[in-house]
């Protein structure tokens, strides 16, 4: 993590291009919570990496004045690693969304999970497809329908039968899933609660390893559920020990309530760590000392 | 326009019973056939005494002037008739055909040239058993002492897809001078037991040698020259039934004149960390050889022969092994790959030497991961790459697609296989070509290099990443299981000859005005790598601005596309200058031979052999498919009449690629485009090549109806 001398402000941070989401997005939440934690931690924007899939979640890495890179759909982790691995001096953040995260991608979160390496993988979670118009997504609860202050009715139809279609499925827990996954570091927020927000994202940014932050954000458009989550949502139990796995795993599975806060968070080396162990001191792209006495080892 | 025949003679008549059809043809089409009366195709498929359906053709000039028509097949007389056109004004042709003499199948001829066939100067020994037997050790050790020795080698391998059990393959050319591909026949068969007998016997050539193992098989007198060890009697004598093997490269030594000496070399250095194993296993080959000598010492098989003087240095390498000291040599620092038949070997060897060079290798949780770790990293500013086979790199062609788009330097080696789908793994292809060329959604600019034998490997690698750096850009490089698993001798390799391009840098600024997606005339824009002091920009697959916003403006997209492609274009240019192209043979001959990758070999090979029989023909292979050295391969199309283009896929993707991009020279110039097609999973030999040229050459020579083109 490299910081910087100046003093850095939103100013600094906020790109010349505005946000493209719906007003009253809740990753306009994240965006600035983001900004906040590079803030607060006086990261130097130079050596700050965005990293995003696709979806509306995807365009975070434009908004902000640090190095971006927007890939493809659910590749952002394996994206992300390989900017990580190549210079592990860069603060990595890693954006996506419920799709990008627990549908198209979801075959790479185990694998970032238990490599460890040093990524903060921010998962806007609106609990649907929202730059399509509103799929049921991995995380629409089973009464999809009911949740929303949106009226579907009268709306769009294909919408409606997709998401009639949704509540004969179980969604995915994420919490659940990175734990069982051994996430180093699994956290939830709300973009309705920043203040909580910003501190989880300060604390993921420290961790010296994988952090999944599932950030509850919902889609105004297609599924406003910010009623139903501020229903839901709490803080962990004071008494909450975020080393305890098996504590973590009952917190997480209790889903009438929606706790807020660190989940599990444990020191393990990350892996960019042990590699810089069993590596040499980089080389010149041109090493033809190297080079050669590998070559002489296939001589007759 | 269908013909009836009638047969004249007892012999005929004979087989009258059998005459299928004898159909007058006529290339021009049926309808000119009264107009060109004097030049008749007669096509007779007949089922001859020699017991077998087989199709004769012949063309007749003039029949009823010139009665006799010889028939040939493979180049050869096969059979001659008497012919008559009883009534040319009939709407039906009554042809009277009236055999005179049938020649056998096989039997060969004084008229007409044969086709070469044939290993030359060199030989060819092939191993074959059960997986785990100990096959590869012998063959691995075997090449080595050869090479060691002096002589040139080249192996060809194939594993079976089992783990254990299995029948595995290996078979080395050994010659004095430069071999080039896996040869024609097969001179020597060594079988371990009666399974490595009976699968590769029929292979063997007539009179070709056999070793075996005479305590575990007794072959029947076969027509071969036999050469029995009593491989496991010798070893159990030792008490050391582990030294089977070593018995039997010992054998092979004094049977092929390879000295003793070396072998103990070789195996003293494969033994180097136990040196507790090294008596009894230096007592093993030494049995084997001076059983041999004691038993066969009079009548040893013909051998090359050891070359005298100073022996040139070799390095004896593989095409995935070569490939990998390419990449290294090139600067590269990360990889990322997922496991795949047969581009595992690539990917192993970078998890063992990158680490020396601070470098990184990851192993991915999937081909996909693979190539956005690759992409991620080198968006870092590490030159990265991947490695993967047709299956895995279906997988990429999305991220393929984002790298061009993100402008990404970026290289993919491909090392195809037999397919479609899972196919097999173990065995060749070079059916991956409109994949490398075309894949991806819209139009993804891309470059696609093909090395043409395991030295190439090392050089295209290097090419590839300067290609990739300099027009940051992906790279696929096409190798096959062929060439990545075989063991090749070639000459030392000049790193000093090396020049590596780095990726275009910009001048630091810090008022925000630096524009990743420059417009420039060349393509090419300045690449910041984070952690510049503030050159941020997002690296975007939207259609971008140039400083890299999302921005789907028609003004936008026309010019960023112009952008991108241009860079192929600007690449096209350099592309004439780098030496990525060979043209080779005769620079007037008529018939060209075109193709890619591994089958060079085997074609540079078959042209020394048509060469010396006085058949014209000129080759061009290039190493660069996309973009084509456009202006060298339009000289060389210059003049010529036919070109063949050997392939190791069904459509004839290369051919297809030469019609479509040098159409007009090819309609103006008359060229025909012969496909030589070949998917049996294995590489092309040199009499593939000899035979096709040869009918090339007859028809040119107006002497044979058609050439014959499958699979088109």
């Amino acid at each position: 993590m490299i910081t910087t001398e100046q003093k850095l402000t939103i100013k600094d941070l906020k790109s010349a291009v505005k946000p493209i989401w719906c007003p009253g997005c809740g990753d306009y939440g994240v965006l600035n919570a983001v900004m906040k934690t590079i803030i607060g931690l006086q990261l130097d924007p130079s050596h700050v990496a965005m990293v995003s899939g696709i979806g509306c979640s995807g365009r975070f890495p434009a908004f902000v004045n640090a190095y971006g890179f927007h890939g493809v759909h659910g590749r952002a982790l394996p994206f992300a690693s390989g900017v990580k691995l190549a210079n592990p001096d860069l603060t990595v953040f890693v954006l996506g969304g419920d799709g990008d995260a627990f549908s198209i991608g979801a075959g790479h979160l185990p694998h970032a999970a238990r490599r460890n390496i040093d990524l903060t993988y921010i998962v806007m979670d609106n609990s649907i497809y929202g730059l399509t118009k509103g799929q049921p997504s991995a995380t629409s609860p089973a009464d999809v329908l009911q949740q929303s202050t949106v009226k579907y009715k009268g709306r769009r139809k294909g919408m409606t039968g997709m998401l009639n279609l949704a509540q004969t499925v179980s969604p995915v827990n994420p919490i659940a899933m990175a734990l069982a996954y051994e996430a180093s570091f699994v956290a939830r927020g709300f973009s309705g609660a920043p203040k909580e927000l910003h501190e989880i994202l300060k604390t993921a940014v420290l961790h010296r390893g994988f952090s999944l932050v599932q950030v509850i954000s919902p889609c105004t458009t297609f599924y406003d559920t910010y009623n139903y989550w501020r229903q839901l949502a709490q803080p962990l139990p004071a008494d909450h020990d975020c080393t305890d796995r098996a504590a973590a795993f009952r917190l997480a599975l209790e889903l009438d309530k929606a706790y807020l806060g660190i989940f599990y968070q444990v020191e393990r080396p990350s892996f960019e760590d042990q590699v810089a162990k069993l590596i040499a001191q980089p080389t010149d792209s041109f090493a033809p000392t190297a080079v050669a006495s590998l070559l002489n080892r296939f001589r007759r | 326009m269908l013909c009836r025949a009638s047969l004249q003679t007892a012999r005929a008549r004979r087989i009258a019973g059998r005459l299928a059809t004898v159909l007058p043809t006529n290339p021009a089409g049926s309808q000119s056939l009264t107009k060109r009366r004097q030049f008749y195709y007669i096509q007779v498929i007949l089922a001859a005494k020699i017991g077998y359906f087989c199709r004769f053709r012949a063309r007749a000039r003039s029949i009823a002037d010139r009665p006799y028509v010889a028939f040939t097949r493979g180049g050869q007389v096969a059979a001659r008739c008497r012919a008559t056109v009883e009534s040319l004004n009939s709407p039906l042709l009554f042809f009277v055909i009236e055999f005179l003499e049938i020649t056998g199948r096989n039997r060969p001829q004084q008229r007409g040239r044969t086709v070469e066939t044939g290993n030359g100067d060199s030989i060819v020994i092939r191993m074959g058993g059960e997986s785990g037997e100990g096959i590869v050790t012998i063959g691995e050790i075997f090449v080595l002492v050869a090479a060691r020795a002096g002589l040139e080698v080249f192996t060809f391998r194939t594993y079976p897809a089992e783990i254990m059990g299995g029948h595995v393959v290996y078979q080395a050319r050994v010659g004095r001078n430069k071999v080039l591909s896996d040869g024609d026949d097969i001179d020597a068969l060594v079988a371990l037991n009666q399974e490595g007998y009976d699968q590769h016997i029929h292979e063997l050539r007539p009179g070709g040698t056999l070793i075996y193992d005479s305590g575990e098989l007794q072959p029947p007198d076969d027509g071969h020259v036999h050469y029995p060890v009593p491989v496991t009697e010798i070893a159990q004598q030792m008490q050391f039934m582990r030294g089977k093997n070593l018995v039997m490269v010992g054998s092979l030594l004094a049977l092929f004149g390879l000295p003793l000496v070396k072998g103990n070399e070789v195996v003293e250095a494969k033994l180097g960390k136990y040196p507790a194993l090294l008596p009894t296993n230096l007592d093993s080959l030494a049995r084997g050889y001076q059983y041999v000598q004691e038993h066969y010492g009079e009548r040893l098989p013909t051998t090359v022969g050891l070359p005298e003087g100073e022996r040139e240095e070799r390095l004896v390498i593989s095409g995935n092994q070569a490939a990998a000291i390419g990449a290294l040599a090139a600067g590269c620092r990360f990889y990322a790959g997922y496991p795949i038949t047969p581009a595992t070997t690539l990917m192993e060897f970078m998890a063992q030497q990158l680490p020396a060079l601070g470098g990184k290798m990851i192993q991915t949780e999937d081909e996909i991961a693979a190539i956005s770790m690759a992409i991620g990293a080198s968006y870092a500013g590490a030159k990265a790459m991947t490695a993967t086979s047709g299956p895995g790199f279906a997988l990429m062609i999305e991220a393929l697609g984002h790298a061009s788009m993100t402008e990404v330097p970026l290289v993919i080696v491909d090392v195809q296989r037999a397919g479609p789908s899972t196919g097999m793994p173990t065995k060749t292809a070079q059916a991956d070509l409109f994949m490398a060329l075309y894949a991806g959604n819209d139009e993804a600019p891309r470059f696609v290099l093909a090395p043409d034998s395991v030295e190439d490997c090392f050089h295209q690698m290097v090419n590839a990443f300067n290609l990739a750096e300099k027009y940051q850009m992906p790279v696929v490089v096409l190798s096959d299981q062929a060439l990545s698993a075989r063991v090749e001798t070639i000459p030392a390799i000049d790193l000093g000859a090396i020049r590596l391009t780095e990726r275009l840098k910009p001048e630091p600024v810090e008022d925000g005005s630096y524009r990743r997606y420059l417009i420039t005339e060349s393509g090419i824009s300045p690449m910041a790598i984070p952690g510049m002091p503030g050159m941020f920009y997002t690296a975007e697959g939207l259609e971008h601005s140039e400083k890299g916003s999302p921005n789907y403006t028609p003004e936008t997209h026309r010019s960023m596309t112009e952008k991108r492609h241009r860079k192929v274009d600007t690449a096209r240019q350099e592309i004439q200058r780098l030496p990525v192209s060979d043209r080779w043979g005769d620079s007037e001959a008529e018939i060209g031979i075109m193709g890619w990758g591994s089958s060079k070999g085997a074609v540079r090979e078959a042209m020394a052999r048509v060469s010396a029989n006085n058949i014209r023909v000129e080759a061009f292979y290039t190493r660069s498919l996309l973009p084509m050295p456009d202006g060298l391969i339009r000289a060389f199309l210059q003049g010529k009449r036919a070109i063949i283009v050997p392939e190791l896929n069904y459509r004839g993707m290369f051919a297809n690629v030469i019609e479509h991009r040098y159409g007009r020279e090819i309609v103006k110039n008359g060229i025909r485009i012969v496909h030589l097609p070949k998917y049996d999973g294995l590489p092309f030999r040199p009499v593939d090549i000899c035979r096709v040229v040869h009918q090339v050459a007859r028809e040119l020579a107006g002497r044979v109806l058609k050439v014959w083109t499958p699979g088109c």
